[in-house]
């Protein structure tokens, strides 16, 4: 077990805990940096999704785990940010450099026009509320044919950053590293907000509405600065998201991916940068996990093999309702318990983790 | 002295019931002042008045001489009027150094672009508030639960935690809603001390609802006995514990000539 | 006539949304959790019943079958309660929605394994048939609807209003703790709740087979359902059902006078203004946090 000696206020704030900490993430970095040179075309591009996924999950984590705010439909600003981005690119004529950021910005700023009205909603209802936005987002990208070239999609251009070009197939390493850098920033700023007064009033709203307000919290602005930060990061996923894609329409961005991403932040564990990365990991490499071991049966029967449709979203669906049911702090919670076994073996307690029951907490009051 | 906090002829009305009637008193600056009075008669509902989470049919409330109803909840903090809750409404996921640092939000100086790329003004930020927040952490005695995620701390020192982040704000006026309640005799009697010193050390005004009679003639300078939303008497701990009103309201009937002990 | 028609038509949509917004409210307010997976029961009973009619499958008589795709869905309420959902108490409310969501996509595969995956068309005795008043032609399975609705109405009222369980479970879903005071097994009755609504959704189930195929996917109505009964007013029975025939009615008629697209938004669209200026839906009941 380590104890930490702290000497000075900078040790709670600093990224890093102590010293080895930060020689683990160097080293993982490393390890990042030089993925292309060690995997496969393909493998290199199933961590690219994974990368995407995970920017995805930490801007819905923003909202869900540090606000508390769930919403059932973040793949319409998955879409905004997409469109947005194509869009300002083809049409507009503005260079990635510029189009990226500022996909990243219309997002934003389109998740804060919405959060304002919807602010006073709570739990549920803004489950709801949020839900149908998903919906609507779809069929109005159906609708405005005329700009967004309805079913048929949009063909994102090859990005082109200070004269080197990026593409998703041509040069899938470089895109590999676009992704990497825009994770890294995203992730340092969320660090930042954990660390600020900003964060520490999103898990003040999340934790008792009520004494946020009685600290001087105006909890319907901290929710739509939440709900602006959270769109943008995902506004950027989504930008990303139609660059990997290669080709992308109003069904890239449906409602089961909404669903789909905050089942993933939830399996991965709410409320943590990790988790996002966990979670991202489960359902990017998930449909790969199933064909290899179809492979597998298929060759251990000697038949050949059939792809069952649903099977993919059963699994993670099982797999949500089992980690629900037996570690609802999902994987990070569970790494989190091994890693606290090995601290401090042999001290290692089985309760230790042990939650607290409760009778029911009523959401119906506030 | 003059008025720091003034209620002035306030009445609410829920439905057909009125919770608060026609209440009027004023609250002096450096003083501690007790609210008592059975259950339902409408003490916490005017601390919930002047947190503005109610708006009073009749009637104003001021603070500093200015009346505070044109405001906005989250806005009662920064003028300097901090609260506890009877149920205790703390950060229940965060830790208690974070629920301390939420405290400190009315003091927050940067703004959403520099915070989330941490200047290093918004580091020298976070050093003072942490200093601010050290001192109410030695105050109250909570350096041993500095760490600890306020989910697994016992009930008597969740409540010293909620007192000590009212106290982070650094207020003029500090509201505690029971604070003795469910606490043994010494933790009671460690309320006892806290409030002294944050009346004579710390220069903050008391305005408290407490049901222990003892705490409350120990502390405070005047205290007010309400019943059903109307106000019985108002003087010293003493006066207000032999007035005929408070006695009736307690136990029944008018004319009882023993003393109450509650 | 075109307006009555798409009237009757759109009504009889509302009824099968509003039963399952029905099974929605009746899950919330007894137990504050809210079932994503109640069209996938929906789905489930419509399947079952299909199961046990259809000559492809076991052949039995329609009368038969739809007694035994109720209790069948009944008794599911009830274990589903008992092992799954009893285990969720005191976690929040969002982990019991997205466990409901994730159980919806197990019960989608689970059905398409059995049944499937294209549409399938339930031979039901009151499909294809018409029914005439004066000069008006309208189909025997819109009717059956409307009046299953309001008989089922009818008898939920009863059961809630005038018999011991019914009154228990009110009790329970208005104070749990008192409730339980009072001796009433909170617990069970939670699962008893859990079972009503699942039969409830199957009863919804073989009425909206009998008006047009069904596919797993089909479960996916509980969205706008769920939609129904937030513009009703979570929380309210009658609300419910008038959000789901509010739905209903609009959808027809926002393809008539709009344009086709259209349909598919107004729903979503309206409870996006119900929400803004009237969060808590049309019969709305709001309470406030004590402090």
């Amino acid at each position: 077990m380590r104890t930490v000696f702290k000497t000075s206020y900078d040790a709670d704030i600093n990224l890093f805990r102590h010293g080895q900490q930060a020689a683990w993430y160097v080293a993982l970095l490393v390890l990042a940096v030089a993925l292309p040179f060690l995997l496969g075309t393909f493998w290199l591009g199933e961590m690219t999704n994974v990368l995407i996924w995970a920017i995805a999950g930490m801007g819905l984590m923003v909202l869900v785990g540090q606000t508390g705010q769930a919403s059932l439909g973040h793949a319409a600003f998955l879409a905004i940010g997409c469109y947005a981005n194509v869009l300002l690119q083809d049409p507009v004529g503005l260079p990635f450099i510029l189009s990226f950021p500022l996909a990243g910005l219309i997002a934003g700023v389109a998740g804060t026009l919405i959060a304002m009205p919807m602010s006073r909603l709570h739990g549920i209802y803004l489950g709801i509320g949020t839900l149908a936005l998903a919906i609507l987002t779809d069929d109005l990208i159906v609708i405005a044919e005329p700009i967004t070239n309805g079913v048929v999609g949009l063909i994102p251009p090859t990005i082109t950053i200070f004269g080197i070009d990026i593409d998703r197939y041509m040069t899938p390493d470089r895109f590999y590293w676009l992704v990497l850098v825009v994770a890294i920033a995203v992730i340092l700023i969320y660090r930042n907000l954990l660390r600020t007064p900003l964060g520490r009033s999103f898990s003040a709203v999340r934790d008792s509405e009520v004494s946020a307000r009685a600290m001087g919290v105006n909890v319907a602005r901290t929710k739509a600065v939440s709900f602006g930060i959270s769109t943008a990061i995902t506004g950027l996923a989504g930008a990303l998201m139609g660059h990997f894609a290669g080709v992308f329409n109003n069904e890239t961005f449906n409602l089961i991916i909404s669903i789909q991403l905050l089942l993933m932040i939830v399996i991965g564990g709410l409320g943590t940068i990790h988790g996002a990365f966990f979670g991202a990991f489960v359902v990017a490499l998930l449909p790969q996990a199933i064909a290899i071991s179809r492979d597998i049966v298929g060759a251990l029967l000697g038949g050949g093999t059939v792809a069952i449709p649903g099977l993919e979203s059963a699994i993670f669906g099982a797999l949500l309702i089992l980690f629900i049911l037996f570690e609802p702090m999902g994987i990070y919670g569970r790494w989190f318990k091994i890693r606290t076994y090995f601290e401090l073996f042999p001290f290692y307690r089985r309760d230790m983790f042990r939650r607290q029951k409760s009778y029911l907490k009523t959401e119906r009051m506030r | 002295m003059s008025a720091l906090l003034e209620i002035d002829n306030v009445t609410l009305r829920f439905g057909g019931v009125t919770a608060v009637n026609e209440v009027s008193f004023s609250v002096e600056e450096g003083e501690v002042f007790a609210l008592v009075g059975p259950n339902g008669a409408g003490k916490s509902t005017l601390f919930n008045l002047i947190s503005r989470f109610y708006d009073p049919v009749e009637g104003d409330i001021r603070f500093a001489g200015e009346s505070i109803l044109s405001r906005q909840p989250h806005e009662i903090a920064s003028l300097g009027i901090a609260r506890t809750f009877q149920n205790i409404e703390l950060f229940e996921h965060a830790s208690v150094l974070q629920n301390l640092l939420v405290g400190r939000h009315r003091h927050r100086r940067g703004n959403l672009v520099t915070e989330l790329l941490f200047t290093p003004f918004v580091r020298r930020e976070e050093k003072r508030h942490r200093d601010a927040v050290e001192k109410v952490i030695d105050f109250l005695d909570l350096q041993a639960y500095r760490e600890k995620t306020i989910a697994g701390l016992p009930y008597g020192v969740r409540k010293v935690v909620e007192m000590g982040r009212a106290l982070a704000i650094e207020p003029r006026l500090l509201l505690l809603d029971e604070p003795a309640s469910g606490l043994s005799v010494e933790e009671t009697q460690d309320v006892a001390f806290w409030i002294e010193d944050i009346k004579k050390e710390m220069g903050i005004t008391v305005l408290m609802v407490e049901h222990d009679m003892h705490l409350v003639s120990s502390v405070s300078d005047r205290v007010l006995a309400l019943a059903d939303g109307k106000m019985l008497a108002l003087g010293t701990a003493h006066e207000v514990q032999n007035h005929p009103k408070v006695i009736e309201a307690y136990i029944g009937v008018s004319d009882v000539n023993e003393k109450v002990v509650a | 006539m075109d307006v009555l028609q798409l009237a009757i038509s759109g009504l009889a949509n509302g009824c099968v949304y509003g039963l399952i917004a029905l099974g929605f409210v009746l899950i919330y307010k007894a137990t504050e959790a809210v079932n994503f997976a109640q069209g996938d029961f929906m789905m489930l009973g419509a399947f079952i019943t299909l199961g046990l009619t259809n000559a492809e499958f076991m052949g039995l008589p329609f009368w038969i079958s739809v007694p035994i795709a109720i209790a069948i869905m009944g008794v599911f309420g009830y274990l589903l309660d008992m092992f799954v959902l009893r285990h969720m108490f005191g976690q929040s409310q969002i982990a019991v929605v997205m466990l409901t969501i994730a159980l919806g996509f197990v019960l989608r595969f689970v059905a398409g394994t059995i049944w499937g995956h294209e549409p399938k068309s339930l031979e039901s005795p009151i499909a294809g048939l018409d029914v005439r008043f004066g000069g008006l032609v309208l189909g025997l399975d819109e009717v059956s609807v409307i009046v299953v609705t309001v008989l089922l109405t009818v008898v939920l009222y009863v059961f809630f209003n005038r018999t011991k369980l019914g009154v228990a479970m009110q009790a329970a879903s208005q104070n749990q703790l008192a409730a339980y005071y009072m001796g009433i097994p909170v617990k069970r009755v939670h699962s008893m709740i859990w079972a009503l609504a699942g039969a409830v959704a199957a009863i919804a189930g073989v009425l909206f087979a009998s008006k047009g195929s069904i596919d797993p996917s089909t479960g996916l109505l509980g969205i706008k359902a769920f939609a129904a009964a937030v513009i009703g007013g979570f929380g309210s029975l009658p609300g419910a059902l008038l959000g789901g025939i509010i739905v209903g009615l609009i959808e027809p008629f926002a393809s008539y006078y709009i344009a086709a697209g259209y349909s598919q938004i107004m729903p979503y669209l309206l409870l996006f203004l119900i929400l803004v200026f009237r969060p808590h839906g049309i019969l709305a009941q709001i309470h406030r946090k004590k402090v």
